[in-house]
């Protein structure tokens, strides 16, 4: 008589593999091996996209929010007579680490950034607190055109059109109370929208979201401005879409993008360079070729336009990025202790 | 049990071809990245380029290197063995070329900010030292020389295990905050070190239970 047939291997119920686990094996084993691979091959695929990249990476130009061309004035004494850095190097170089610390990174992963529902509180030390939508972020101030030098922090500089309106009109608009000393800033707190939130491996491990301050003086300095747009239309993501600072005789960290949140305060606010490195970082941040970063001159600077590698772009740096009209408000502070 | 009954071995023409590839490719893609960067085809800012890949490159060379006398231990083949010095030498090609990128188009042969940056920079400091090591490395890295030094050639070609963590602690330095791309270089670089760090240990414990 033939033995009854046992099993040697049992298999229960909770040991059968999940089906949409089973179905989608072939991806979620791929998924893993391109996590693996792509962290170490992500700075090359950069460089030699030609090499590396197939169309999955290819821009996703329907889901791209299109850029809106802006109406404005060019007034003259903002037309300056030097190089302007192309669009295109202007919306492909960027540091926004909520969008990853390469310098291509923004420009990738902001494409699907969704910004049409965007609200801009201002309140703190203010009689009339206000909240700018969308649409009055481009419309309740006339736009004016300023061509800016934009110097970084890490010594190269850019020459950008900038749009917007100044920073003092807003202010005035909320009526700072007497007791009102700083500004405070702050970028989109919303790691769905923004894998460096999400990530410290993508977005470098610094605090979020990202914070900046000004004293009121700096912030209603006619120079200081709230720009919504460059070269002619609206801000791209990686550029701080909907609505960012710029504040041109700063080192760029100071120039916060993306921003939902202006706070006069009676303190000095915290700010997020500052608070990761001190040393290296200062409140002022103001340009200054006298003083050093601590682990790179900033005596000179490049110069980002066109021309590759034989380009000498190498230039000195000068005290305020150039912007001499902006000594007074420092008279008498030692700035290499307020750096 | 034996993987294979012999171990794998290569004909002389399939050594020689596997070097040409390596030649090919490693002197291929530094010349690509020169060519591409002078007719501004590396981006915004080919400097920037140019610096990252000479400079990472030099380390996944230099890990390769590290990597490949665990590879021929484990393999059944020591074949891996004959293409270290090769690699070895790429490494410090191409962190020659990430230094002299640094100073004609990064700080484009302004040679009084060349000299304040090496001597007055901790982590172009910790980068030099580096440099010269590998530089000691190459120089002695001739067969004819490895046979005259005997016993000293080999201690003096493990400061390759000083170069690696100098090395990545000038990647992990140049970088504005600690979380990026060097941390997996740590990892890996111990991944591939401990199989050495645990014979390292291993004797330092042999010989503390010697004396006692």
């Amino acid at each position: 008589m033939a033995k009854p047939f046992k099993p040697s291997v049992h298999l229960k119920d909770n040991d059968v593999t999940d089906e949409s686990v089973y179905v989608n094996r072939r991806t979620l084993l791929k998924s893993l091996g391109f996590v693996g691979a792509s962290t170490l091959l992500a700075k090359s695929a950069g460089a030699a996209g030609w090499f590396w990249e197939d169309d999955v990476d290819a821009p996703k130009s329907e889901l791209k929010p299109q850029l809106k061309p802006l109406k404005f004035t060019q007034p003259s004494q903002f037309q300056i007579n030097e190089t302007r850095t192309p669009e295109d190097k202007v919306t492909t170089y960027n540091n926004f680490y909520e969008f990853g610390t390469g310098k291509d990174d923004p420009a990738k992963n902001a494409t699907e950034f969704q910004t049409n529902s965007w609200t801009l509180k201002v309140d703190g030390l203010v009689k009339k607190p206000f909240v700018l939508d969308y649409e009055s972020l481009t419309s309740r101030f006339p736009l004016e055109e300023r061509i800016y030098r934009l110097r970084c922090v890490e010594a190269w500089s850019m020459v950008v059109p900038w749009i917007g309106f100044e920073l003092a009109a807003l202010i005035k608009q909320a009526e700072p109370l007497m007791s009102a000393k700083y500004v405070a800033f702050e970028t989109l707190y919303d790691p769905e929208q923004m894998p460096g939130q999400r990530s410290r491996f993508v977005g470098g491990g610094i605090e979020y979201p990202y914070v900046e301050g000004l004293r009121l003086d700096e912030a209603m300095h006619p120079l200081t401005l709230m720009s919504v747009g460059l070269y002619g239309k609206t801000l791209p993501a990686q550029n701080g879409a909907p609505i960012r600072l710029v504040v041109p005789w700063k080192y760029g960290f100071k120039s916060i993008k993306s921003i939902v949140r202006i706070r006069l305060t009676d303190k000095q606010p915290p700010t997020t360079w500052n608070r990761l490195a001190s040393n290296e970082y200062g409140f002022y941040a103001n340009v200054n070729p006298q003083v050093a970063h601590p682990r790179w001159s900033q005596a000179s600077e490049r110069r980002i336009t066109t021309g590759g590698l034989l380009a000498r772009n190498r230039i000195d740096t000068q005290m305020f990025n150039g912007y001499q009209e902006v000594a007074p408000l420092y008279s008498g502070m030692d700035l290499s202790r307020y750096y | 049990m034996p993987l294979l009954k012999k171990p794998v071995r290569l004909s002389l023409w399939q050594r020689r071809g596997t070097k040409a590839v390596i030649h090919i490719m490693a002197i291929g893609y530094l010349a690509w990245l020169f060519l591409a960067g002078l007719s501004d085809k590396l981006g915004p800012d080919p400097v920037e380029v140019l610096i990252n890949e000479t400079g990472t490159w030099a380390i996944h060379f230099l890990l390769l290197t590290l990597s490949l006398s665990p590879m021929a231990k484990n393999l059944p083949s020591a074949e891996p063995m004959q293409f270290r010095r090769l690699i070895g030498v790429y490494t410090f090609v191409y962190a020659l070329a990430h230094l002299l990128t640094y100073i004609a188009f990064e700080l484009q042969f302004d040679m009084a900010l060349v000299a304040s940056e090496i001597i007055s920079r901790p982590y172009i400091v910790v980068g030099m030292t580096a440099l010269l090591l590998l530089f000691i490395l190459t120089a002695t890295s001739f067969k004819t020389l490895q046979r005259k030094m005997g016993r000293n050639w080999q201690r003096l070609h493990n400061t390759i295990y000083i170069i690696l963590p100098l090395a990545l602690l000038h990647f992990s330095w140049s970088q504005k905050t600690f979380w990026q791309e060097p941390v997996w270089y740590w990892l890996l670089g111990l991944l591939i070190m401990s199989p050495r760090i645990k014979k390292w240990a291993n004797k330092v414990r042999a010989n503390r239970s010697g004396s006692a």
